[in-house]
């Protein structure tokens, strides 16, 4: 499904990943763990081909495609999706517009036919019903005053709706309270499937106890520090990052 | 298809050709020889058949337009006007025998409506629009007359009003906007060739909606159209008015007036969508829009909506506004304007509270993207009795790329203490992380400038009517093309 | 030469002025005159005078202030208490008997105008008139030609002036109307401190008209608070030119407290210059009477990474009228600037009025900029609330002007001054009553 290779990006002139591995079955969830300034999020946007994060050396190969030179839209439409640390709000932009909005360009960008106004809103009625979401956020402009829970939910149901191969969380549990957790694991669970992978960025071992990895990396100081098993994450509960601090860790 | 990704589409279809409305119609036209004088006014008047009273007051306004100082406090910026370089009168041929039914107007002219994407029978049919075509100076066909009639609502050029009911004509024209109010009206209420005139008569609340297409077609015309609506005493109009004009490298000069008149318990809904055309990328060419709107809510209770989108033109200059004299009156202004490339528009309102408890509200978006300039003008006045009066202003700009400008002059004169009045503006632009989060979900760059753009713009949009809404939308887009990247 | 019907004796200076026989200085001066006899006072034709017209001086002749006019006793001058040097002005004449400039720390230099020309030449010279160079101000340009009093803060490199200085202009107790001409010129160095309250107090029944100028450069790195409170007499016309340079991360704080004057106007022109400036320019105005006040400011944004923050409040009663022009310019390319200005009036009166005009014109994208006005009478339905919790009305309506005007004296950053401005905000109040107190001890 993915491929990392010796991956290096610099932000602003500065080296912020110098040279990450990672192989991801499809299927597979992953963990990345890390401390602080790790360069996890860095990895996130990279990933998703934010501007500004420039690929310096190594390659990213996604379904035998290397993915650096294509546009954030490009890989959404293979499949790529990445779930915001801090979801932006799009003022004037109702939530339901804007899903219909992403969900044919991704589809006229495959060849697909797009959906019609009557289909779009069937879909959206049934993920919503899904994920127990009401249908009042839908009408609501794009994450314009909503709680964190409410934002962190709306990734999800992007998620849903746009159906991804590979969904990329970056931490997606930050700020969020137990119960909120839980409905939007529930969320990341519901789309589990031999075909699809994850990439789930977290700085605390709790997240995992819902969506519980195949494998976790510690990333630290720019590099894959680990790899074990979900076991490994609760090591790091224990222990903390002290073994993996570098100049770069705070 | 979703108003954006047809937005998409229509800007693939038209690249290469930007502008989509700048075609020229061949039609054998009638004019007046170029140049401005006591006899071209004259002229004018005669070609027309007007009554005396009539002449004179043009030959009044001419002649102290002749002593009026071009405006120069707007911020807006071009070389001085050459005034005799115009034709002030041009009509198509076909005028002297006038189309008695849609079927004998000239079948060019039907086609450049068509091209325009208004379709006469079409939108009559589906539309149920009522609508008026003005053809460089004259109006062409009126459609729905019939269907109007028998409500009482009177909706015809307004040289035709001058022959069907002078009295009433006579008894408005040049209150709300009187002859000398600035330069540009002042050469309006000299030369204006038509105009749509529209009554409604007490207690009526009029059918449908009433529409005028403008078009500036011949080389080096001027179009000085004169519009006047008067809504007697509980009624309600629903006015819609779109214009266009085709390519051409001299910058040709429009300089409307429209004066609305809301008598007691009346309400008059105007919406513009004004998209002449703006020049070419470099600045060459296009339309200075001089534009006087105004109108007065003479009756208690009365109301006067503006809404406007403005995307076309070299030059903008207009202020729609609001004289709030009757207790009780609303006065509304929405606006959206979008410049881009070398365009300059001024733009903004007047709301004049004189009577006790009026209320009035602006709402205004302002995009500047290109090398434009955008100014939000605006004046709230509180006269000592306009007790318990209060305004809501709201006043937004967007900056698309760092060559452009977008500022904000709102003056704020109170003299009541029981008046509130409230001013809110921003200056912004659109931000690299909406920017992201948008295409990681799949929506093109271009596609997601337009999407935050109309979420910008929201609050004016659904003031328009359905039919207009959608083509406000499809412009947005197509204005703003070519701004990012 | 230049006749002008509000000055007796017109702009020809026949009188001793200070830098009499600096080259340079007389420059000046001529070309100040040479151009305000071009430009005339300003009218409301202008733009930037459009809401006030200086009608006292069509009304009266003043007299430039001779000598003898700086002698009348004046007792109780205001004041903030313990300070690094104070300076006393009476009509425009430096009172030697009432200054006190003996204790200023190393590198602090602090006194009358004429002494620094005296003393310093050729500092003077590089210093004046560098700063304020606009082009058309009328005003200005009167200053220059003439210019007869003021101060000079000087304040070196690194140093930091714990204390604030003061200075104190009173005006009036003549028999016929005087015009003073204050000059300040004040200079803070890279990486100084200083704090500055000046105190403009009428005292008597004279007219007179005083027009100050006066520049501040705030260099790299320093900070400079400049405080004024304008409590002019109601015969008083208060004409004020201000032109400020912020540097690079360098800050600049105002606050302008107006409660009195027949007119005044207060024009600012700020430039921030470097990238990380700040500039915080606020002020609250309490007009009574005939009273006009008039606060025009254009505070220009000319670098990238720059932010102003602009909060004026004012309340007007019986026939006052206020003026509130600002306009924040954001220059081309002057990217990730921070702009916001706020003003709101009370009027409480139905003879008051203001007029209010908050401008933006921005030429760089990457910006964060907004504006918010408001005028409007005392809230209703609070004051109902306290009213139905026993409290008598004027004194319910003294706490909602005082709550009101509190936002704006907020934004004054140093804490003493905060609580000295506030306690003239209660006194000028209809009735004065224990808030004070209760708002010093919860502040």
């Amino acid at each position: 499904m993915l491929e990392i290779k010796d991956l290096h990006a610099t932000v602003q002139g500065k080296e912020i990943l110098k040279g990450v591995n990672l192989i991801i079955e499809p299927g597979e969830v992953h963990a990345i763990m890390g401390p602080n300034g790790s360069g996890k999020s860095t990895l996130s946007y990279v990933l998703a081909g934010r501007d500004g994060y420039e690929v310096t050396g190594g390659r990213i190969i996604y379904e035998g495609e290397d993915l650096t030179e294509l546009d954030p839209e490009e890989r959404a439409a293979k499949g790529i999706f990445l779930a915001f640390q801090y979801p932006v709000e799009i003022p004037g932009v109702p939530n339901s517009t804007f899903l219909n909005e992403a969900v044919n360009a991704v589809r006229r960008y495959r060849g697909e036919d797009e959906l019609d106004k009557i289909q779009f809103v069937k879909m959206l009625r049934a993920k919503t019903k899904e994920l127990n979401m009401s249908d009042e956020m839908l009408k609501r402009a794009v994450n314009v005053g909503f709680s964190g829970g409410e934002k962190k939910r709306n990734e999800v149901l992007q998620m849903a709706v746009l159906e991804p191969k590979l969904s990329i969380l970056d931490e997606t549990d930050s700020g969020l309270d137990i119960d909120a957790l839980k409905i939007v694991s529930d969320g990341v669970n519901a789309l589990r499937a031999p075909d699809r992978s994850s990439l789930v960025i977290t700085h605390y071992q709790r997240l995992l106890d819902y969506i519980v990895p195949d494998k976790v990396h510690v990333l630290a100081r720019g590099r894959i520090q680990k790899t074990g098993g979900k076991e490994l994450a609760l090591e790091l509960e224990k222990n903390g990052y002290a073994d993996y601090a570098g100049e770069e860790a705070a | 298809m979703s108003a954006t990704a047809e937005t998409v589409e229509q800007v693939k279809s038209i690249s290469g050709e930007k502008y989509k409305y700048g075609f020229v119609t061949d039609i054998a036209a009638d004019k007046a020889p170029k140049g401005l004088s006591e006899d071209i006014v004259r002229f004018i008047s005669a070609k027309k058949r007007e009554p005396e009273w009539l002449l004179e007051w043009r030959l009044k306004a001419y002649r102290r337009w002749l002593e009026m100082p071009e405006p120069q406090w707007s911020k807006v910026q071009f070389p001085p006007i050459d005034y005799q370089q115009y034709h002030y009168y041009s009509a198509p041929k076909s005028d002297d025998d006038r189309p008695k039914s849609l079927d004998e107007v000239d079948p060019e002219l039907l086609a450049t409506y068509e091209k325009l994407g208004i379709p006469i029978k079409e939108q009559e049919v589906l539309a149920g629009v009522a609508v008026d075509y003005v053809f460089d100076s004259v109006s062409v066909a009126t459609t729905f007359k019939k269907k109007l009639e028998e409500v009482g609502v009177i909706f015809c050029p307004i040289s035709e009003a001058l022959e069907r009911c002078p009295d009433l004509v006579r008894k408005y024209l040049g209150t709300v906007v009187p002859v000398a109010d600035n330069k540009h009206a002042c050469l309006n209420s000299a030369v204006f060739t038509d105009g749509s005139f529209v009554y409604i008569p007490p207690g009526v609340k009029c059918p449908m909606e009433l529409s005028t297409y403008f078009r500036i077609n011949e080389m080096n015309t001027g179009q000085f159209e004169r519009t006047l609506i008067v809504a007697d005493k509980g009624s309600y109009v629903s006015y819609l008015e779109g214009c266009t004009a085709p390519m051409r490298d001299e910058n040709q000069l429009h300089a409307a007036v429209v004066e609305l008149v809301a008598l007691d318990d009346a309400e008059i809904k105007y919406s513009t969508v004004q998209n002449w055309y703006p020049g070419d990328e470099d600045g060459k060419g296009g339309i200075y829009n001089f534009v006087t709107k105004r109108g007065a809510c003479r009756g208690r209770n009365s109301k006067i909506s503006w809404t406007q989108v403005e995307t076309g033109s070299a030059i903008t200059w207009k202020y729609p506004s609001c004289i709030l004299q009757g207790d009780n009156s609303v006065g509304e202004f929405y606006s959206i304007a979008i410049t881009n490339n070398a365009q300059q528009a001024d733009t903004g309102t007047k709301m004049i509270h004189l009577g006790k408890n009026t209320t009035s509200r602006i709402i205004s978006k302002g995009i500047s993207a290109g090398k434009s300039d955008q100014t939000y003008r605006g004046l709230v006045k509180i006269s000592p009795k306009a007790e318990g009066a209060r305004n809501y202003t709201q006043c937004d700009s967007l900056l698309i790329g760092d060559k452009c400008g977008a500022h904000t002059v709102p003056y704020i004169e109170s003299k009541n203490k029981n008046a509130i009045v409230e001013h809110e503006a921003t200056t912004s632009t659109i931000s690299e992380d909406q920017l992201f989060y948008l295409r990681q979900r799949g929506i093109p760059e271009e596609a997601a400038v337009a999407l935050v753009v109309n979420g910008f713009c929201r609050e004016v949009l659904q003031q328009l009517p359905m039919e207009f809404a959608v083509e406000a939308q499809k412009l947005v887009g197509i204005s703003l093309e070519g701004s990012v990247g | 030469m230049t006749a002008v019907s509000f000055l007796e004796g017109g702009l020809d200076a026949n009188r001793a002025l200070p830098g009499d026989g600096l080259d340079w200085l007389k420059k000046r001066r001529d070309k100040g005159a040479e151009k305000f006899g071009a430009l005339g006072l300003p009218t409301p034709k202008l733009e930037s005078w459009k809401y006030t017209r200086l009608r006292p001086l069509d009304d009266n002749t003043y007299t430039p202030v001779l000598d003898g006019a700086g002698d009348a006793s004046v007792k109780d001058l205001p004041s903030v208490g313990d300070v690094a040097g104070r300076l006393v002005f009476v009509n425009g004449k430096l009172r030697e008997d009432l200054s006190d400039v003996s204790d200023l720390p190393e590198g602090v230099r602090f006194g009358p105008l004429d002494e620094i020309l005296k003393d310093d030449p050729a500092w003077a010279e590089a210093h004046l008139g560098v700063v304020a160079q606009d082009a058309d101000q009328a005003m200005l340009a009167l200053n220059d030609a003439m210019m007869d009093s003021g101060f000079v803060l000087h304040v070196q490199k690194g140093v930091v002036l714990r204390k604030p200085v003061e200075v104190v202009m009173v005006g009036g107790m003549t028999d016929q109307p005087v015009a003073y001409f204050p000059r300040n010129l004040i200079v803070i160095e890279p990486n100084a401190q200083a704090t500055l309250v000046k105190h403009h107090v009428g005292r008597g029944v004279g007219a007179y008209f005083a027009n100050a100028a006066t520049e501040i450069d705030v260099a790299d790195g320093a900070i400079f608070k400049n405080y004024k409170v304008q409590a002019e007499s109601m015969q008083a016309t208060h004409v004020s030119t201000t032109h400020a340079r912020v540097g690079r991360d360098a800050t600049f704080e105002s606050f302008n407290l107006s409660i009195g004057g027949l007119l005044s106007r207060s024009e600012a022109w700020i430039t921030l210059a470097g990238e990380g400036a700040h500039c915080g320019f606020n002020g609250a105005y309490m007009m009574r009477g005939n009273e006009h006040c008039d606060n025009t400011s254009y505070i220009d944004m000319a670098v990238p990474n720059t932010t102003c923050k602009q909060v004026y409040k004012g309340v007007l009663d019986d026939a006052a009228r206020a003026v509130f022009q600002g306009k924040i310019h954001v220059a081309r390319d002057a990217q990730k600037a921070d702009g916001r200005m706020l003003n709101k009036t009370l009027l409480l009166s139905n003879e008051a009025e203001i007029d209010t005009k908050p401008e933006l014109e921005i030429y760089a994208d990457d910006v964060q900029c907004a504006h918010g006005a408001t005028t409007g009478q005392l809230d209703q339905t609070a004051l109902f609330y306290l009213r139905s919790r026993g409290i008598p009305e004027a004194l319910a309506r003294n706490m909602l002007v005082q709550s009101f005007l509190g936002d704006a004296l907020d934004e004054i950053t140093d804490a003493h001054v905060r609580e000295v401005f506030m306690d003239r905000v209660v006194h000028w109040l209809p009735a004065h009553c224990y808030l004070a107190g209760e708002w010093k001890e919860s502040a």
